[in-house]
C-alpha cells in the first residue's frame, strides 16, 4: 500500500438536487492510494448519483471534487475544464457500468474494445496493440481466441470482465464501479469478485464501488460508507461498521440480510 | 436576369429569365461564401450553413452545387465529373444546369478547367494553382458511425479525441488482415481536424495533401461545408505497422496502358472477360491522343471514326 500523507481524491460538501429532489447532501470523504471505498444503501439514496457527480458526469450545485493527479496537481473536478475532465476520465480513472452494454462499444471486437483508451492516447502500433489485449483478456480470464469476437457473442459475466479490462488498460488510478455485479447469478458474482479484488490488489488503484448488496461490500471494501436520502449517516470500517452498526438505518441494512 | 450585384461578368450573359446567375440569390450566396471563408481559415472544420433547395433531390450533390453557386463567375470555365467521367448522367445534368443559369464556357479537359465540381473521384492529371475543386458530400462527419450523437461529435473535434477512429481501422485489420477501409478514408488535415474526404477511392486520398488547388466540399443535406486550402498538409490515418496503401491493379488500362491511374473493371462477358479501364475519361482519352495504347485499344483514328 502507498503511505502518502495526501488522499487520492477529497470530496467536499457535495450538494447535488434535481429539481427540489436533494440525491446528494453535505457528502464529503476522503479516499486514499490503493483503498477501495463501498458505497451502500437503498435505491434512491443518491449512491449513484454520487458516483456520476464524482465521475464529472453529472454537474454538481456546490461542493468540492479534489483529485490530486499522477503529476500530484490537486484538480478541483467540479470546476476543472471539460476538456481536462475528459482527459483524466480516459487516462487515470475508470468507470465499470451496471451493465456492460454502456461501457462497451458493442459493435467492436473485444480486442478493439481494449485497446480503445490506449489508441486514444495515441497508440498507433497494430501489433502491440493487440499483444496488450492479449494480455488483458487472459488476465480477466477470457480465452484469448475469443479476441475478435463481438462483445454481443459474449455471456453477461464475460462482458462485465470485458468492460474491467477495457478500463484497466491503461493502469488507470481510480475505477469508479457501479453496481459491478448487479444481474449477474451467483456462481459468476463469486468469480467477478475474486477477479475485481485480485486486480485491485496487483495493481494498486483505488476503488469507489456502489452497490446494495452488503456480500459484496464485505468482500471488497475496506471501509464503508452508508447513504440513505441523499446523506451519509454512518462510515467506517467494512468489518467494524457490519459487525457493529451504530446507526439505526445501518441496522436495518445488517438485519434485512438472508442468511442462508 | 442578371443583376448589378453580379461579380466578375464582364458582359451581360444571357441566362434563363426570370433566374439570378448561378440560381442562388445574391444573399443566398454571400452566406455561402461567408461559410467559405470560414471553412478556409480553418482547414477540415465543418461549417455550418443554411443549405437551400436545390432542383434535384439530396444526394445528388446539392451541396457541391451550392458551393459552385456561389464561387462561379461568369470568366470560369467548368468542368463537372461522376465518378471520373465527363459523360456520365449526374456529369452532364449539372454542366447543363450551370450552362443554363450563368452561360459559363464548360470544359472536360482538368487542364482548361477553372472551377470543378467533382462526384467520387480527384482527376489523375495534377491540378495547379487557381483551380478550384469543389466536391460533393453526402455525409460530412467522420465520426458518425462510431457516435451517434451530433453535440458529442463536435465536442470530439473540439477537444481532438480521434482516438475512436483508430479503433475502427483496427476493426478493419483485425477482421480482414489490413485496412480495409477503401473510400471515405479518414485524414486528419492540417494536423488538427479529422475529415471525411468525401466517397473518393482511397487511391485518390494522397492528392489532397499539398494540392496546389482550393479543395471546397459541400455537403447539402447535412449543411455543412469544408475546405482544404492550397498547399494544406492531409495525412491519412493508419497504423505504424499497417501504413496507409492505396489500391493495385493486376492489369494496366486496356485502352491507354496507363499504371499510375484509378482503373475500373468492365465485365466483358459470362465466360469471366474482364478490362480495365481508366475511371478519369478525359485522362485516359488525353493519353490515347497523345498515342498510348493498351491491350485492348484498337488504333485511336480507327476508333474516332467509328
Amino acid at each position: 500500500m502507498n503511505l502518502d500523507q495526501t488522499p487520492l481524491l477529497s470530496v467536499e460538501t457535495l450538494n447535488k438536487s434535481f429539481g427540489r429532489q436533494m440525491a446528494c447532501r453535505d457528502v464529503s470523504f476522503e479516499l486514499w492510494p490503493g483503498e477501495v471505498l463501498g458505497i451502500v444503501g437503498e435505491s434512491g439514496s443518491g449512491k449513484s448519483t454520487l458516483l456520476n457527480a464524482i465521475a464529472g458526469r453529472l454537474t454538481v450545485d456546490s461542493g468540492k471534487v479534489l483529485y490530486r493527479a499522477g503529476d500530484d496537481r490537486i484538480v478541483d473536478l467540479a470546476s476543472a475544464s471539460e476538456a481536462q475532465r475528459r482527459h483524466l476520465m480516459r487516462t487515470e480513472w475508470g468507470f465499470v457500468q451496471q451493465h456492460a452494454r454502456d461501457g462497451l462499444r458493442m459493435t467492436f471486437s473485444a480486442g478493439a474494445n481494449i485497446g480503445e483508451r490506449l489508441m486514444a492516447l495515441g497508440d498507433k502500433h497494430y501489433g502491440t496493440l493487440r499483444d496488450t489485449a492479449l494480455d488483458w483478456l487472459q488476465a480477466v480470464e477470457i480465452a484469448p481466441e475469443r479476441i475478435d469476437d463481438l462483445p454481443r457473442t459474449f455471456s453477461g459475466g464475460m462482458q462485465q470482465r470485458l468492460q474491467i479490462a477495457r478500463n484497466l488498460v491503461t493502469r488507470p488510478r481510480i475505477v469508479l464501479m457501479d453496481e459491478p455485479t448487479g444481474g449477474l447469478d451467483v456462481s459468476v458474482q463469486a468469480r467477478l469478485l475474486d477477479l475485481i479484488r485480485r486486480l485491485v490488489q496487483e495493481h494498486n488503484v483505488a476503488c469507489i464501488v456502489v452497490t446494495h448488496d452488503l456480500g459484496v461490500a464485505r468482500l471488497l471494501a475496506h471501509r464503508l460508507m452508508v447513504m440513505r436520502r441523499g446523506q451519509v449517516v454512518e462510515a467506517g470500517l467494512t468489518d467494524q461498521l457490519l459487525d457493529d452498526p451504530q446507526h439505526a438505518y445501518t441496522q436495518l441494512l445488517v438485519s434485512s440480510v438472508l442468511s442462508v | 436576369m442578371n443583376t448589378q450585384y453580379q461579380t466578375g461578368a464582364t458582359q451581360v450573359t444571357a441566362t434563363l429569365a426570370g433566374y439570378n446567375f448561378g440560381f442562388l440569390d445574391e444573399q443566398t450566396k454571400r452566406m455561402l461564401r461567408r461559410a467559405i471563408l470560414k471553412a478556409v481559415a480553418i482547414p477540415g472544420y465543418q461549417v455550418p450553413f443554411g443549405s437551400r433547395e436545390m432542383p434535384l433531390p439530396y444526394g445528388w450533390g446539392t451541396g457541391g452545387m451550392q458551393v459552385t453557386a456561389a464561387v462561379i463567375g461568369a470568366k470560369d470555365v467548368l468542368k463537372v465529373i461522376d465518378q471520373g467521367a465527363d459523360d456520365t448522367t449526374n456529369a452532364v445534368s449539372i454542366r447543363r444546369f450551370f450552362v443554363r443559369m450563368t452561360n459559363v464556357a464548360t470544359t472536360e479537359k482538368t487542364r482548361e478547367a477553372t472551377l470543378i465540381q467533382t462526384r467520387h473521384r480527384v482527376p489523375e492529371t495534377p491540378l495547379s494553382e487557381g483551380q478550384i475543386l469543389v466536391y460533393q458530400v453526402p455525409i460530412p462527419e467522420p465520426l458518425r458511425w462510431l457516435e451517434p450523437r451530433e453535440t458529442e461529435t463536435r465536442k470530439m473535434h473540439a477537444l481532438s479525441e480521434y482516438g475512436v477512429m483508430h479503433v475502427k481501422l483496427y476493426e478493419d485489420i483485425a477482421q480482414h488482415g489490413h485496412i480495409s477501409t477503401a473510400y471515405d478514408y479518414p485524414v486528419l488535415v492540417n494536423g488538427r481536424y479529422l475529415m471525411r474526404c468525401s466517397p473518393i477511392p482511397k487511391f485518390d486520398t494522397p492528392k489532397l495533401h499539398m494540392n496546389a488547388a482550393l479543395q471546397l466540399f459541400g455537403a447539402g443535406r447535412e449543411k455543412r461545408i469544408y475546405a482544404v486550402p492550397p498547399y494544406t498538409e492531409v495525412k491519412p490515418l493508419d497504423f505504424e505497422d499497417h501504413p496507409f496503401e492505396i489500391e493495385r491493379w493486376p492489369e494496366d488500362c486496356a485502352l491507354c496502358g496507363a499504371h499510375d491511374s484509378f482503373l475500373d473493371e468492365v465485365i466483358l462477358d459470362d465466360k469471366g472477360g474482364r478490362m480495365f479501364v481508366c475511371s478519369d475519361t478525359d485522362y485516359c482519352g488525353e493519353r490515347r491522343e497523345a498515342g498510348h495504347t493498351g491491350r485492348m485499344s484498337a488504333p485511336y483514328k480507327d476508333e474516332a471514326a467509328e
